[in-house]
């Protein structure tokens, strides 16, 4: 029988209070794609951080290649031919490729004999896996596709055998997230060993070999991918059953609630981000809009939502919005009706250093309830937010404590409850469970389909496919400040949302695939 | 206006550009790391002290230059616990050490020498001679640029020579070695640098060390070269319009150099005429002093091409998953 490539044994981590990691052992055999998948705070990145010497286990012991390794630091783990492609790229920006390659494995003090080696092997590397990048492209220039093959280059580079992926997929297209695995089974076949972190179970079904499943610190389970079901690792990742689609009655339209037309929005820089949207959403229904991130959707939710100016017409109830001046402030939005759960909740949903009262109220102060005269009234917004904690089933209760201090979900039903305790006639909802755990997705998901069953407009944004497919009554494909499409969820599947997604149309089908693919790469430049 | 002004115009440009050109290849190499350093002005003000005390004590310049680069060291050490060890506000750290510096200087010259805050006038080994470069006597007779060689760029000290050889050093270091492209990584994206398995806590440590190195040097040539000893506050802001130049270059050590010389000319000229007159109009000399801080707020507010600054510059690293 052949040593594991990697195995942990007993290891444990704890930040303070927080047990991150309790006794797990795992074993990865050598020439397999091993997922671990896990909630939010399950504990997998942390792990991974041990493997990479980030952090320093409490206890347990390191194997590689069966030799007991320390590793105190990264320059450990990748003498002991461990790779890490991290969620947040590692990247000098403004750096070329090479330079980011060579960055800390240069061969002696002067560089230009580390460049030249660096080119001739990365021309091997890329060719051996169809990893291939312009060695001279600055990284700020790439998209971001691109910038994970230069992840995945610096560590071949480094003769790194084992590979750890951390959330490869979520900023790709399904057609990325397609390559990026037949990479993978690239280096599988060429005896590398991988390990795949994500929370999505599709990838894990479709990729790996063997699956480890993470609940709170622990290790639940191991497994083949073979001998598993989606149901059954959401099983284990939750710790009881969970429905893995949204339970709704068909939608019921009423009258028309919000119509953009021909909307036009330049960014900071002129960048045109919106190029002549227009889109109805009707009473009792949600319409949800699909693309990679940063191709608009953003922009849409920040005009709409009174963050950002625009050009166009756009009517509420019948009546026009102003999209300039004075009137298009984020609060004379809320008073026509018009709740916004941004995308970012942490920047623009709450502030996270204040109390959870606090945050409750945002947006709402003017609100006569929670005044008296010229002054606050502070027990009238806490007492509110009581009552949004218990309703919203948010944990802890205690509405004394920092946004912060919650977890993800936690954070997020804070901002839905805020929003959706008004009835606005329309909701704005960007990334509904970005960052959060399958409990809280579920609760959340509900939230959302009970309002609509209340007769109000819903405009979702979601990068999560498998959200828009669930929850929309309409799915509307945004590419590049544009509408392509758009499509019923009963009527379409992921293959066709996806070339949606990637800018292609009916009409592109005749078209070859390598003009498809230039057209591609034209774009992530003009975008970057 | 006679071709020998304009040689001597030239002259004391180069002079006056010196210790501004050394403090802003220091704060390059702070900044370029992400180490923004506001106390480059204290550096040099420690430096001119020590190492005009230290002449004056021991009469020899080359005792007190070692003095003067080893005390601006040791505030770029402590500038370096603060942002970089202890993780402090940068900026803070760095009003500290000017305020130190701006006490502490005058405080010990007037406790060491009793004589109102100065050192004792430096003269003959305890000074910086001016050295001739070769073929200076030769050459001056050709026309034009014989007495540019001759009296503008020769017959200054050796520190004028060693800032201007420090500009291609410091491009090459950056941009040709190892060190360099690791510095450069450190100040965009410490986080690439340490999963890189690179420390980033040393390579900061000795950015700052070189900063102190050149802020020492050219603290020093401002009490032993450009003057003849120290006296108080006598760096006048040199430290900061050094930042500013570093500002108008970018970044970027060439730059640095041209940045540098643009504002020791503009010096040089304010020194010699109390108003220029251009016949139509006569500019008073403040304005003329003024103006590198006005273009440095016209670069900052971006009308000539925008300047950014090093991404992670200003942060403390920190890691994180």
């Amino acid at each position: 029988m052949t040593e594991p490539a990697i195995e942990l044994k007993g290891i444990s981590k704890s930040f303070g209070q927080v047990q991150a990691n309790r006794n797990i052992s795992i074993r990865v055999m050598p020439g397999t794609i091993h997922g671990i998948i896990g909630e939010n705070g399950a504990g997998k990145s942390t792990l991974m951080s041990i493997l990479y010497g980030f952090y320093k286990a409490d206890s347990g012991d390191v194997f590689i290649r069966g030799t007991r390794t320390e590793i105190p630091d990264s320059q450990a783990a990748i003498a002991a031919g461990i790779g890490m492609v991290f969620q947040h790229f590692k990247l000098v920006q403004n750096f070329t490729v090479l330079e980011n390659i060579v960055l800390g494995a240069e061969e002696g003090p002067l560089l230009r004999s580390s460049l030249a080696r660096a080119r001739k092997l990365l021309k091997q590397l890329s060719d051996e896996y169809e990893l291939h990048v312009d060695p001279d492209a600055r990284i700020e220039d790439l998209g971001v596709g691109m910038q994970q093959r230069v992840e995945i280059l610096k560590a071949l580079y480094r003769r790194a055998d084992i590979l750890i992926l951390d959330e490869p997929t979520g900023v790709l297209t399904p057609a990325e997230a397609d390559h990026l695995f037949r990479i993978l089974q690239g280096l599988k076949r060429e005896g590398k060993t991988v390990i795949l972190i994500t929370h999505k179970l599709r990838e894990i079904m479709e990729v790996t070999d063997t699956v480890s499943v993470m609940r709170r610190g622990e290790m639940e389970a191991t497994v083949n991918t073979a001998e598993t079901s989606p149901e059954e690792l959401a099983e284990l990742m939750v710790g009881r059953k969970v429905l893995l689609r949204v339970d709704k009655a068909p939608a019921t339209p009423g009258d028309v609630v919000l119509e953009v037309e021909n909307l036009s929005v330049r960014d900071d820089a002129g960048v045109e981000r919106l190029r002549g949207v227009s889109l109805r959403v009707r009473r009792g229904e949600i319409l949800g809009l699909a693309g990679v991130a940063g191709n608009g959707q953003s922009e849409l939710l920040e005009v709409l939502g009174g963050m950002r100016e625009g050009r166009g017409r756009v009517t509420m109830n019948g009546t026009a919005l102003d999209l300039t001046g004075a009137r298009s402030d984020a609060r004379t939005r809320r008073q026509r009706g018009i709740a916004h759960v941004p995308e970012d909740r942490q920047r623009e949903g709450l502030i996270m250093e204040f109390h959870a009262w606090e945050n409750a109220g945002f947006g709402y102060h003017d609100d006569p309830r929670f005044n008296r005269g010229l002054l606050m009234d502070n027990e009238a917004l806490r007492e509110d937010a009581r009552a949004k904690i218990a309703r919203f089933d948010i944990r802890p209760t205690d509405p004394w404590l920092t946004a912060k201090s919650f977890s993800g979900g936690n954070q997020q039903k804070l901002v839905i409850a805020r929003e959706l305790e008004r009835e606005p006639d329309l909701l704005l909802i960007g990334q509904p469970t970005r960052g959060v755990d399958i409990g809280a997705i579920e609760f959340i998901h509900e939230q959302i389909v009970a309002l609509r069953d209340r007769g109000k407009a819903i405009l979702l944004v979601s990068v999560e496919l498998d959200e828009i497919m669930a929850l929309s009554d309409r799915i509307a494909v945004m590419f590049d400040g544009r509408i392509m499409g758009e499509r019923t969820p009963g009527e379409t599947n992921e293959g066709e949302l996806g070339l949606l997604m990637a800018g292609i149309t009916e009409t592109d089908r005749d078209h070859s695939v390598a003009e498809i693919e230039a057209n591609l790469a034209r774009r992530a430049g003009k975008t970057a | 206006m006679s071709f020998v002004d304009i040689v001597q115009i030239l002259d004391s440009t180069i002079r006056l550009a010196t210790p501004l050109l050394l403090a802003c290849l220091a704060g390059l190499f702070s900044e370029r790391a992400g180490v923004f350093d506001i106390g480059l002005e204290g550096k040099m003000l420690v430096a001119a002290f020590f190492s005009a005390a230290v002449a004056a004590v021991t009469g020899q310049v080359w005792v007190g230059l070692l003095a003067g680069v080893g005390a601006a060291m040791v505030f770029a050490l402590i500038h370096g616990l603060a942002s970089i060890t202890f993780r402090g506000d940068q900026l803070i750290s760095g009003v500290a050490i000017n305020f130190l510096a701006a006490g502490m200087t005058v405080l010990i010259a007037q406790d060491w020498f009793a004589q109102g805050s100065r050192t004792p006038a430096l003269s003959g080994d305890a000074r910086f001679s001016s050295i001739d470069l070769p073929f200076a006597e030769a050459l001056s007779g050709v026309p034009y640029l014989g007495p540019i060689y001759a009296e503008a760029l020769s017959g200054h000290t050796i520190l004028v020579y060693i800032a201007l050889l420090a500009v291609p050093a410091t491009w090459y270091i950056l941009f040709r070695t190892r060190f360099g492209l690791r510095l450069r990584a450190v100040g965009e994206n410490p986080g690439a640098v340490d999963t890189a398995g690179v420390s980033v806590t040393r390579l900061r440590y000795a950015a700052v060390m070189i900063c102190g190195l050149l802020t020492g040097l050219a603290g020093a040539y401002l009490a032993t070269g450009l003057a003849a000893g120290f006296t108080k506050d006598m760096t006048a802001g040199r430290g900061f319009i050094a930042l500013a130049a570093l500002i108008f270059a970018k970044w970027r050590p060439w730059h640095a150099l041209g940045a540098c010389l643009l504002f020791g000319f503009l010096q040089a000229v304010s020194n010699r005429y109390s108003t220029l007159d251009f016949g139509i109009v006569q500019i008073p000399n403040a304005f003329v002093l003024a103006l590198p801080y006005i273009l440095t707020v016209v670069i900052l507010a971006g009308f000539v091409g925008k300047a950014i600054p090093p991404r992670a510059g200003g942060q403390p690293y920190v890691k994180e998953r």
